[in-house]
């Protein structure tokens, strides 16, 4: 019973993931897909707090398949709750696309189990089985629009490298398997250290982190993000620049803290030269973008480059570094997508940096947003990024990375030249395009986000306790 | 000679090595990626399968570990096969072909 307790959660929504299939047979017509998104929020939401309502119950289960523990409830609690906030945001986009159906709801959910069991995973079975479960779900929504050839380009291109990263991924854990005998983490954990590295461990940790590169789309392995990011449906960009990102990235410090904490000294390299690369092809790459999603996919390359920045320090600090700035991109680009999605112009939304020109005459209150989403991304003192990429770097420093967080504040100062970009062309440019009327209701996740980004500092009791809830996470995989 | 286990990793590795030049390399049909798809994932099934046979006995190890995860992997397989070749399909009946170089509509 123990076992079905501690993975309450993720048995609770697969159920109801089941109920929600079930409901759209008997609520047809116009409010089908509303009640479904519905639903599945208020799931989503509920997934997200169980963990913490239990009382943050640790332990494994399923036969050591899977593990609980302060880590796997603050990414969850990440997770849950940002999708969530997807899903509301997609609502007004699939409306105005007449492509509100409820398929879009049960897939969110399904990409949310798979991730919660990548980020409680504690057997390479269970990782590869979460991390396809929620590839597949993310597949089929970047080609939701199914009548659009950008957005059908979109998923193949996503699935073929998709598929090629979990085929690198297997043959990593394949060696591993192989030169180990285990599959679960404690296991590898155990024979690295009795017996020692060799070649086959070291090559199927190149492997896998390959493969995991692709998934957290860290350069060299960026190649499909521009393009998918561009093609998919705007609300479903916004799912995959934050969610699966956070995701994939708490699976890699599990991998690298946990089986593979003896091959520290090799992944170490790996993860230097992946952030090094990673910052420097987001920051050059985003110079010549004319396309906000290319632009925020290039940005979230560049990001995640200097979330693995802290990773590279291999302490309890670092991996706090890397949960802080992850939950503050996270935070960050919803709050941007939320504000693309409410802007409207005559044909279509906006995707051109050049349709947000003039944007401080015709809509003052959203241009300040954008300025704030931006000023943060770039990490301009006392907005909220800058404390993130504060904590992220600190770390690095700490472990004598010196050089490594010279070439990140390099990056972050040819980054914060396309970012300061944007906020001219809406401050100091003439209106070009006429803004027509846009649905309202997204206005509390934009204003929400934002107000965090600016004013959480002056919150010390929110900030306290987010610090003890991130040093338990950090914690628990040491 | 007798056939032992760096024998099977050879053929794997071949295997795996065909099936990610496949995807590079091939200018003609997305059904041949989809191919190499299936041809890497063999690679790593004959790994694990041979890797379980050989495994020396020792205290906490099953080697009837590797096998199951070859079965799970087959499952997967199957169902990013399907999910693969609908989106296949979506783009098919937009785009009119299949061609590799003809994916290009937005550069990368």
């Amino acid at each position: 019973m123990e076992a079905f307790s501690l993975m309450a959660p993720e048995l609770l929504l697969a159920g109801q993931t089941i109920f929600v299939v079930l409901m759209s047979l008997l609520v047809k017509g116009d409010k089908q897909a509303d009640v479904m998104r519905w639903i599945a929020i208020a799931m989503l939401i509920t997934f997200a707090l169980t963990g913490f309502v239990l009382g943050r119950p640790e332990g494994t289960s399923f036969n050591g398949l899977l593990i609980v523990d302060d880590f796997s409830h603050y990414a969850k609690l990440i997770i849950g709750l940002t999708a969530a906030l997807a899903l509301v945001f997609s609502r007004s986009y699939f409306k105005t696309e007449g492509l509100d159906r409820f398929e879009f709801s049960v897939l969110m959910i399904y990409a949310v189990l798979g991730m919660s069991i990548m980020v409680s995973a504690n057997n390479l079975l269970a990782l590869y089985l979460g991390l396809e479960m929620q590839a597949l779900a993310l597949y089929i929504m970047a080609a939701f629009n199914r009548d659009s050839l950008r957005a059908s380009e979109a998923g193949l291109k996503y699935f073929v490298l998709g598929a090629l990263s979990s085929g690198l991924l297997l043959y990593g854990m394949s060696l591993i398997y192989g030169f180990t005998g285990h599959l679960d983490f404690a296991g590898i954990a155990a024979v690295i250290e009795a017996d020692g590295l060799n070649v086959g461990i070291i090559g199927g940790m190149v492997f896998m982190m390959c493969g995991l590169a692709f998934k957290i789309s860290a350069a060299p392995f960026h190649m499909w993000t521009p393009d998918v990011y561009e093609g998919a449906p705007t609300p479903v960009t916004g799912f995959f620049a934050s969610v699966p990102k956070f995701a994939a990235m708490a699976l890699i410090a599990r991998l690298l803290f946990g089986p593979l904490e003896g091959v520290f000294d090799q992944w170490q390299q790996i993860v230097v030269s992946l952030a090094l690369v990673s910052m420097f092809v987001g920051a050059i790459g985003a110079l010549s973008q004319r396309n906000i999603k290319r632009l925020m996919a290039y940005s979230s390359i560049a990001n995640m480059g200097y979330a693995l920045v802290p990773l590279a320090a291999g302490t309890v600090l670092g991996l706090k570094g890397m949960l802080i700035f992850m939950t503050i991109y996270v935070i960050t680009s919803i709050g941007v997508f939320s504000a693309i999605l409410q802007m409207r112009i005559r044909n279509g939304m906006v995707e051109q940096i050049t349709d947000l020109s003039g944007l401080s005459q015709t809509n003052r209150g959203m241009a300040l947003v954008l300025t704030v989403f931006f000023f943060s991304l770039a990490g301009i003192p006392f907005f909220l990024g800058f404390f993130g990429k504060w904590y992220a770097f600190g770390p690095a420093l700490q472990a004598d990375l010196w050089w490594l967080v010279v070439a990140a504040l390099v990056a972050s100062v040819i980054g914060a030249f396309y970012y300061l970009r944007v906020i001219k062309t809406m401050w100091f440019e003439e209106p070009s395009q006429e803004f027509v009327d846009a649905p309202r209701s997204l206005r509390w996740i934009t204003t929400s986000s934002a107000l965090i980004l600016t004013l959480l500092i002056l919150l010390p009791f929110v900030t306290i306790p987010a610090q003890g809830l991130l040093d338990s996470a950090a914690a628990a995989l040491f | 000679m007798a056939i032992g286990l760096s024998h099977y990793l050879i053929v794997a590795a071949i295997l795996f090595m065909i099936g990610v030049f496949g995807i590079f390399v091939n200018r003609k049909n997305v059904i041949v990626i989809l191919m190499c798809v299936e041809l890497i994932l063999l690679a790593v099934n004959i790994n694990f399968v041979a890797f379980s046979a050989h495994m020396p006995a020792a205290p906490g190890v099953n080697p009837i570990d590797g096998q199951i995860f070859a079965l799970f992997i087959l499952t997967v397989a199957a169902a990013e096969a399907a999910v693969g070749l609908a989106i296949l399909v979506v783009y098919f009946r937009n785009r009119g072909n299949i061609q590799v170089e003809d994916i290009d509509l937005m550069k990368g």
